[in-house]
């Protein structure tokens, strides 16, 4: 294999290398258990207050309302779970959209099963969600609502400072997925009047295995795991310090060069989408401008997506598919059929996520073997031999 | 997740395209669910003399459409329709459980083929190759 082009910084994105040289010391000599009283502990500590400040910082919140995860889909799962079972007694509604990742969507449908009710607004061909809609959704026993700040397939970033604003107003919860946005464009949550937001390390070049979830001050959630006093003793277990470090400093590196970093990925990203619809029968999936930095996601019609991703990956191109067969399920993506394209359009889908790391080479790599792949499999797609006669 | 012999039919695929001169052409699978064998095949004195395929679909769907067609051809029609979905998985090495149905819509595709044949010649073919493939919901299980 000649060359390995990484195009897929939404499923994970490399570990920085400030990130690892943040965590080093805390895998070798700074072993000690924060929760200790003698000075290894005083240090690990001290490294965990560190890297809550930072954290915090980056997206405009006070250090007391950052709590340590073990994932973006826990902090997902804590604050919705947590929200309902604190407000089951005060209203039972909830409004969410219909492209949520599964970390809300399905959580949100194990609580229908407990009794709450869930409106999933619609979205349009873009894939935005509309102020109004959300307006227009409230109820009188409405608790919570949940719209992610991006989407992980298409790319699509949500008027969050506008929702957040109208929920605040009616004195409703604000939680959002913002695992997708974190470190890549901005957030503020007291501009945006979020109260709670989800993030993960992994996606901004911090380790895996560590999130966190941002809770507005006055806000107290349930404990998710009991045991010791961790997290306030809301999140018991001893903290995997290493990967908290790690991902803070991940993420003040990615804040501070976010303008740099924005210009140069959208400028690879746009040439990226600008040759990609120059094949035949291939459209950009998303909103065309309010769209994450990296995002670069299409549909190619009459072909499948996995096929692609596999014939994409002979050529040494990581990339990724919202496609049924790709992830097992037969039915294709949620998102792609809430966008309004047709199932068997939604079965070509193909998602490119560029990141700092990649080059105008990279671009220019993928859009050589681009068009072989879509030929080769349209040459075998009955579906393309139909198109043709049409 | 695939077998080095799955990899091999997708990146190589055996057969493909339409076939000159021939006299049973089958399509199963539907665009919905996300995949669809066209299958043609050349039969003479009861034998598939040639066979070619043409899918849509994911690498097992390709690599099962592949390599039926090598199963099936040279065969007699009696011997093509004992081919089962259980052989094609077999006969790859394995499927991951979730694409088990792409070998179902293999199997669907030669009796498919084998329909259009008896029809062409106003033979009812109910009776020889049953009632084919049904893709009402997708993958009918």
């Amino acid at each position: 294999m000649s060359r390995f082009v990484y195009a897929d910084n939404a499923a994970t994105a490399k570990l920085s290398q400030t990130a690892l040289d943040a965590m080093l010391p805390w895998l070798k000599e700074g072993y000690g258990n924060p929760s200790s009283v003698y000075r290894l502990g005083r240090e690990a500590r001290r490294a965990l207050d560190g890297a809550r400040d930072q954290v915090a910082a980056a997206i405009g919140a006070k250090p007391e309302e950052i709590l340590f995860t073990g994932s973006g889909t826990e902090a997902d799962n804590w604050a919705i779970r947590g929200l309902c079972e604190k407000l089951r007694e005060k209203g039972r509604h909830i409004i969410t959209s219909a492209i949520e990742h599964h970390a809300v969507s399905h959580t949100l449908e194990a609580l229908e099963k407990q009794g709450f009710e869930v409106t999933y607004l619609s979205v349009d061909s873009c894939g935005r969600v509309s102020v109004e809609d959300v307006k227009a959704a409230i109820r009188p026993d409405t608790i919570l609502i949940t719209i992610m700040f991006a989407n992980n397939e298409i790319g699509t970033i949500q008027p969050i400072a506008e929702i957040g604003a109208i929920a605040r107003e009616h004195g409703i919860f604000f939680h959002t997925d913002a695992v997708q946005a974190a470190g890549h464009v901005p957030v503020d949550v007291g501009a945006m009047h979020i109260d709670l937001l989800a993030l993960s390390a992994h996606k901004f070049g911090g380790p895996k295995g560590v999130g966190a979830l941002y809770v507005r001050k006055g806000i107290k959630l349930p404990s998710f795991i009991t045991g010791g006093g961790q997290e306030k003793g809301r999140r018991a277990g001893t903290e995997n310090v290493a990967g908290i470090v790690g991902m803070a400093a991940a993420l003040t590196e990615a804040v501070a060069h976010m303008d740099e970093n924005r210009a140069k990925v959208e400028a690879l990203r746009d040439k990226l989408i600008a040759g990609m619809l120059q094949i035949p029968a291939v459209r950009l999936t998303g909103d065309p401008v309010n769209r994450l930095p990296g995002n670069a996601s299409f549909v190619v019609e009459c072909v499948e997506g996995e096929a692609m991703i596999l014939m994409l990956d002979a050529q040494g191109i990581a990339a990724s598919s919202g496609s049924a067969c790709s992830s097992g399920a037969l039915d294709p993506s949620h998102v792609l059929l809430a966008i309004g394209l047709p199932h068997e359009h939604a079965h070509g889908s193909v998602r490119f996520s560029l990141g700092e790391a990649n080059t105008e080479a990279d671009v220019d790599y993928i859009l050589e073997k681009m068009p072989p792949i879509a030929a080769k499999l349209r040459a075998m797609s009955p579906l393309w031999e139909e198109r043709a006669d049409d | 997740m695939y077998s080095e012999k799955v990899m091999d039919h997708f990146a190589n695929p055996r057969n493909v395209g339409e076939l000159e001169g021939a006299n049973a052409i089958g399509q199963v699978g539907n665009p919905k669910c996300g995949d669809i064998m066209k299958i043609y095949m050349r039969i003479e004195d009861d034998v598939i003399q040639d066979v070619s395929f043409k899918t849509f679909g994911c690498g097992a769907a390709i690599a099962t459409s592949s390599i039926s067609t090598e199963m099936v051809k040279g065969k007699t029609i009696q011997e093509a329709l004992a081919v089962s979905n259980k052989a094609v998985t077999e006969a790859l090495d394995g499927l991951p459980q979730e694409k088990v149905h792409c070998s179902v819509l293999a199997e669907a595709g030669i009796r498919s083929a084998i329909a259009d044949y008896y029809e062409r010649q106003g033979i009812d073919p109910t009776p020889i190759v049953g009632c084919g493939y049904d893709c009402e919901s997708c993958h009918g299980h």
